[in-house]
């Protein structure tokens, strides 16, 4: 280090050691970590607050046997390997790979695989998803695993016992260490699968008495120092981009995975994840096109001067259409139509207006000569989009998720989208990233894990749900819980079917009432399931239940809320009036929480 | 599902009521509890999922993508007119717009979601026709040939087909209650199940019936048979013949197709007796503990011939005779049209793998629709998944040949003597059990087969070719002259040298190969049949008699072959 450089550093020599010190040792993401705790601090005023240390990572305490095959002889072994296990005196646990949660792998300590292959090569279908996900680039290190693969299969075919050995290679290159070398069984395993579990049961001594290696203190982020917000948003890489409901669906729901790893970024179950987005490229083309304007014209955004294309695309509102911009239009053009519509006496006609129009929409049916710098004056800039977050953190650490429709639509003979929602759906692939940052939601919030909830969240206003029944999990909570969803149809629209299917399974989730409104002649929603459970949901709110409402603020919010004053009518109050008290008095005491958009 | 599980399901379900009607209410899944699924099959029903979308749904989130296919019990495969229309209106109301006719003259529906079942089950039986034990560890459909050539001969063994069905029904009173609304008994203690008990039987359980020369039922392939003997015109009475079957387990040599023996002959009026004697020893004698060897091929195997013989004349009190001599020629269907003795004419119409749907310009539905609306006719279902249209007058044969023309249906405009004589069982995308393709990829492999026959002159030959997606042998493939057993996406086994008739076992051939690799093996085979066949010879003949593949004796020498 030479004089000018050490001359322009800022701390003495005693300060610089004790810096030197305290960074050795750390890795690359640790150090990344300091210096956003460093910039927190130095916002913060620089009040050193003890820091929150996650606790080492405990030594592993238990064997986890996972195990996917076609037939039942994978389970077979495997409980056969948890019972020796535990006959010893050691913890075990058998686990299908179906209900096992790829991202969980990470901390586990000590597991082994048993895996059968069929066809040509494939993991069994109970296994498929894992595999998918071992075998691709969103499996993270493993450096803390030790692991055993016992390999099943038939070798009359070609790839005999394939995905175990993938398994055990792809392990060992994610990091993991081998204890056992893999088995492979033919047809006839029981031999070779009793050895290979004698083995794996006298190694569990060595194994689960020792430290798990690599367990250093894990550095939790400082909620006080958050890196990332509206003025800085974090650019998110997207690792899942799954359409969730069926091919006969009418609907394209996605499910969202966004890595927030190393960000900084901190929510809650409640909280909602803001989008920036830009508009969709075909619907800025389209405009240009039917206002006749040059590209690349420059115009003003706020203090910033840029080419119009750069301006509609990335900075301006185009999709949602606002009495602003209505009102500039309609005196640009001098247009009596638009103003006997901003003039109405009836409301309605111009939020009716308003909502069933783009601003394309509205400079095609009413067209007028516009230059681009006005044009652009007109609009309003694009606001980030919330989505109402899908997941607990603690379930699903370094990952966000969320649950979006893509909104497509035909009106007025032309296509029309969304912004941020075909953002998702369409512009993004995995491994794109895409800026956001956290809106916390006090509003919405679990109760204490002991009080029961009920929550209603039809279509995608499950969302939240999804993250509530996550977090309960994780905290063991045993208040009772319970979903009302409803959607189109079973067979095409049940958003989350297998993960509440395994919530109930478990007991995660106390109960589950559907209304689809499309597989009968009677439509049927969510309030008509309300008001057919009434006895039970009466009960379940004299019993301390906290309700949620997620979803539709236009129709579904206020059905939901007319059968909810219904049932409280029906079976305890006087009369709908002191029902409506009661909601109001319940809102107020926090039992009835409001997500509706 | 292990045969433990299995037996212990049977036991605990009040006579295949388990919790059936919870499964039907419960609207979180289309699926029914596991347990359920395997007594649903008592009552007709398979539970399935379109595994062309099984990992795309889980991806998804969603659960499979479950139907059910529901299976109706028509014995002999006799139905009326009314009855077809009935069937061809379930088949667009409720499953995927086509039927689809079986190996053992049953019709399938397939696709049928979990809130129509009981309607479209209801619908079935006001047709006159029921499921229940169509599926099952119990008595499956009886068989009986529907073959018009001996008239008088083939009405009375129809009769004593649907008289030995009606004897092997489940007695429970399950089925009406879940499906038909039928009344509850107080107590299903009160009920007895006289021939089955409380578990039914360790395993499914196939009776056919039989009338030589033909062996269109594939006689030898079930567990229970009856050979008609007919003497000077008259019925003398049956050859017994019992321990047949076809399913095997791929890489498991415990298991085994197996053809039937002879035990010996008895009376008509001694056919209810003898049939429940062979049922009730496999209900006591079949092996509970182990599902692949529960058959009663098994069971005889282990046991021994003379002792099963034993067992069925001591319960039965029938003392069998010495079998009588008779001779199979065939084991597929005779095409086109022929006129019984009663002066009625019958036509048999190829119906490609079983599949009754209206595809591009073969309107097979629509056609079979428009027929039966004359209601001049009834149809017979034929065990080569073919349908009769039968008992049609001299006078409407030609408005028959017209509406087959209309819809495109001939039988010539249709297919070479090869794919007449071809079978494919239903395999994917809904049978859960498919590990490849059978149906769906059949017609192809037909195409390729019928060039290579072309190349060497073959083409007005007919050889027995069979395809199933997996070992457990529903198109009976091991009883073809070519038969080809699924073993994974675009892998078969290949089985050679089986009678035409029917009365001798293919042998392994080739095993896990692909398409190139079987046409390959065939092309030199068949070459050699073509230039060195005697008069007359059947190709599986033919391989046999010149060493090219072993003559299988028994199923237990299958796989030392």
């Amino acid at each position: 280090m030479n004089d000018r450089a050490a001359g322009a550093l800022p701390l003495d020599e005693k300060q610089s050691e004790r810096l030197h010190v305290a960074v050795a040792g750390l890795s690359p993401m640790q150090l990344q970590w300091v210096s956003g705790y460093a910039a927190g601090l130095a916002a913060a005023g620089g009040d050193v607050q003890p820091l929150p240390v996650a606790p080492a990572a405990t030594p592993g305490q238990q064997l986890t046997v996972l195990f996917g095959s076609q037939t039942g002889n994978g389970e077979g072994i495997a409980e056969q390997l948890v019972a020796l296990a535990r006959e010893r005196g050691f913890g075990a646990r058998a686990v299908s790979l179906a209900d096992f949660k790829p991202a969980a792998l990470k901390r586990e300590s000590l597991a082994t695989f048993v895996v059968s292959t069929h066809g040509e090569g494939d993991p069994p279908d109970d296994a498929e998803l894992f595999h998918e996900y071992l075998m691709s680039d969103k499996a993270g290190r493993l450096s803390g695993l030790k692991y055993s693969v016992l390999a099943l299969g038939d070798s009359s075919y070609v790839n005999f016992c394939r995905t175990g050995r993938e398994f055990d290679a792809r392990l060992a290159e994610l990091g993991a260490e081998r204890f056992e070398s893999i088995v492979e069984c033919d047809l006839d395993y029981d031999a070779a699968a009793a050895a290979w579990s004698t083995r794996v049961v006298d190694r569990l001594a060595d194994l689960l008495d020792a430290p798990a290696p690599g367990a250093v203190p894990r550095l939790q982020a400082v909620p006080s120092a958050p890196v990332h917000g509206r003025e800085s948003p974090f650019a998110a890489e997207v690792l899942v981009n799954q359409k969730i409901t069926g091919a006969g669906s009418g609907k394209d729901v996605r499910h969202i995975e966004l890595s927030i790893e190393g960000s900084g970024l901190d929510y809650e179950p409640g909280d909602s994840l803001a989008v920036v987005t830009g508009n969709p490229p075909q619907l800025v083309d389209e405009l240009l096109d039917v206002l006749s304007l040059d590209r690349e014209a420059i115009v003003a955004v706020g203090d910033e001067q840029l080419p119009l294309i750069e301006a509609l695309t990335d900075r301006l509102e185009i999709t949602a259409l606002n009495l602003g911009f209505l009102r500039a239009w309609a005196a640009h053009g001098n247009s009596d139509a638009l103003h006997s519509i901003i003039e109405n006496d009836d409301q309605a006609v111009l939020s009716g207006f308003l909502e069933a129009h783009q601003v394309v929409d509205v400079v095609r049916r009413y067209p007028a000569d516009v230059k681009a710098r006005e044009f652009a004056d007109m609009l309003r800039p694009l606001s980030p989009r919330s989505y109402s977050i899908a997941s607990s953190a603690a379930a699903n650490p370094g990952e966000v998720h969320l649950t979006v429709a893509a909104v497509r639509y035909e009106a007025f003979g032309r296509p029309h989208w969304g912004a941020a929602s075909t953002l998702l759906a369409d512009r993004l692939s995995e491994g794109d990233t895409v800026p956001v940052f956290v809106e916390k939601n006090p509003r919405f919030r679990l109760p204490a894990p002991d009080v029961p909830i009920v929550m209603i969240g039809p279509g995608t206003g499950v969302a939240p749900f999804r993250a509530f029944v996550e977090e309960r999990v994780e905290q063991n909570a045993g208040g009772d819980s319970w979903l009302f969803f409803g959607d189109r149809t079973v067979h095409d629209d049940f958003l989350y079917q297998l993960e509440w299917q395994r919530h109930l399974k478990r007991g995660d989730l106390t109960r589950l009432d559907v209304a689809f409104s499309r597989d009968q002649r009677r439509k049927v929603y969510v309030q008509d399931r309300l008001r057919e459970r009434g006895a039970e949901l009466y009960r379940w709110i004299e019993n301390g239940a906290v309700v949620y409402v997620c979803g539709d603020a236009k129709n579904m919010a206020g059905d939901v809320e007319e059968a909810l004053i219904d049932v409280l009518a029906e079976h305890g109050e006087d009369d709908r009036d002191a029902a409506a008290a009661r909601l109001r008095e319940m809102r107020r005491a926090k039992r009835y929480q409001r997500d509706v958009y | 599902m292990s045969a433990l599980d299995v037996e212990k399901i049977k036991a605990g379900s009040r006579r295949l009521r388990g919790t059936l009607l919870e499964s039907l209410a419960d609207p979180l899944t289309g699926a029914i509890s596991e347990a359920d699924t395997q007594l649903s099959k008592f009552h007709g029903i398979y539970q399935q999922d379109d595994r062309d979308v099984r990992s795309e749904r889980t991806r998804q989130k969603l659960e499979p993508a479950y139907s059910f296919m529901i299976r109706a019990r028509i014995p002999g495969g006799l139905l009326t007119t009314a009855q077809w229309l009935a069937m061809d209106r379930i088949a667009r109301e409720f499953a995927n717009d086509s039927i689809r006719l079986t190996t053992r003259q049953a019709v399938q529906f397939h696709g049928v979601i979990k809130r129509r079942l009981k309607r479209t089950i209801a619908d079935i039986n006001s047709a006159a026709l029921d499921t229940l034990a169509a599926c099952g560890d119990v008595n499956r459909n009886v068989m009986s040939p529907p073959l018009p050539g001996l008239s008088r001969v083939h009405r009375a063994v129809q009769r004593h087909a649907e008289e030995l069905s009606a004897h092997l029904t489940p007695a429970t009173g399950a089925y009406h209650e879940i499906w038909l609304d039928g009344k509850k008994i107080a107590s299903s203690e009160e009920e007895v199940e006289p021939i089955y008990g409380d578990t039914y039987l360790p395993r499914k359980f196939k009776a056919a019936f039989v009338v030589p020369p033909q062996n269109d039922v594939d006689v030898y392939a079930q567990d229970l048979g009856f050979v008609t003997i007919v003497e000077d015109g008259e019925i003398a009475g049956f050859n017994v013949t019992a321990g047949g079957g076809m399913g095997m387990t791929h890489g498991d040599t415990a298991t085994y197709p197996r053809l039937a023996d002879v035990l010996g002959f008895c009376r008509p009026d001694e056919i209810l007796a003898v049939a429940q004697a062979v049922v009730t020893t496999q209900r006591d004698h079949g092996d509970r503990t182990e599902r692949k060897h529960a058959r009663l091929k098994y069971t005889i195997d282990d046991r021994g011939v003379d002792w099963f013989r034993d067992e069925v004349q001591r319960r039965s009190g029938v003392t069998l005779g010495e079998p009588r001599g008779f001779a199979f020629v065939a084991n597929g269907d005779a095409y086109g049209w022929h006129r019984d003795d009663t002066g009625a004419w019958h036509y048999t119409l190829f119906v490609q793998n079983g599949r009754v749907s209206d595809a591009g310009d073969r309107r097979l539905l629509s056609g079979l629709r428009r027929i039966a609306q004359t209601r001049r006719c009834e149809y017979r279902l034929t065990p080569n998944q073919n349908l009769i249209i039968s008992k049609v007058a001299a006078r409407d044969r030609s408005a028959v040949d017209d509406i087959l023309a209309e819809y495109g249906i001939r039988n010539d405009a249709q297919a070479t003597p090869l794919r007449l004589n071809s079978m494919a069982c239903v395999g994917f995308p809904t049978c859960g059990l498919a590990m490849a393709e059978s149906e769906r990829y059949m017609p192809e492999f037909v195409d390729k087969l019928d060039a290579l026959f072309a190349k060497h002159g073959l083409d007005d030959t007919a050889v027995t070719a069979r395809m199933t997606g997996c070992a457990n042998g529903c198109a009976r493939p091991y009883i073809a002259e070519i038969g080809l057993v699924g073993k994974a996406p675009g892998r078969y086994s290949l089985f050679l040298g089986a009678g035409f008739a029917g009365e001798r076992l293919a042998a392994p051939y080739l095993d896990n190969a692909n398409e190139e690799q079987i046409l390959e093996a065939l092309d030199p085979l068949l070459e050699r049949y073509a230039g060195e066949r005697e008069d007359g010879e059947r190709f599986g003949d033919f391989l046999v008699r010149s060493a090219l593949v072993p003559a299988i004796a028994e199923g237990r020498l299958f796989h030392a072959g």
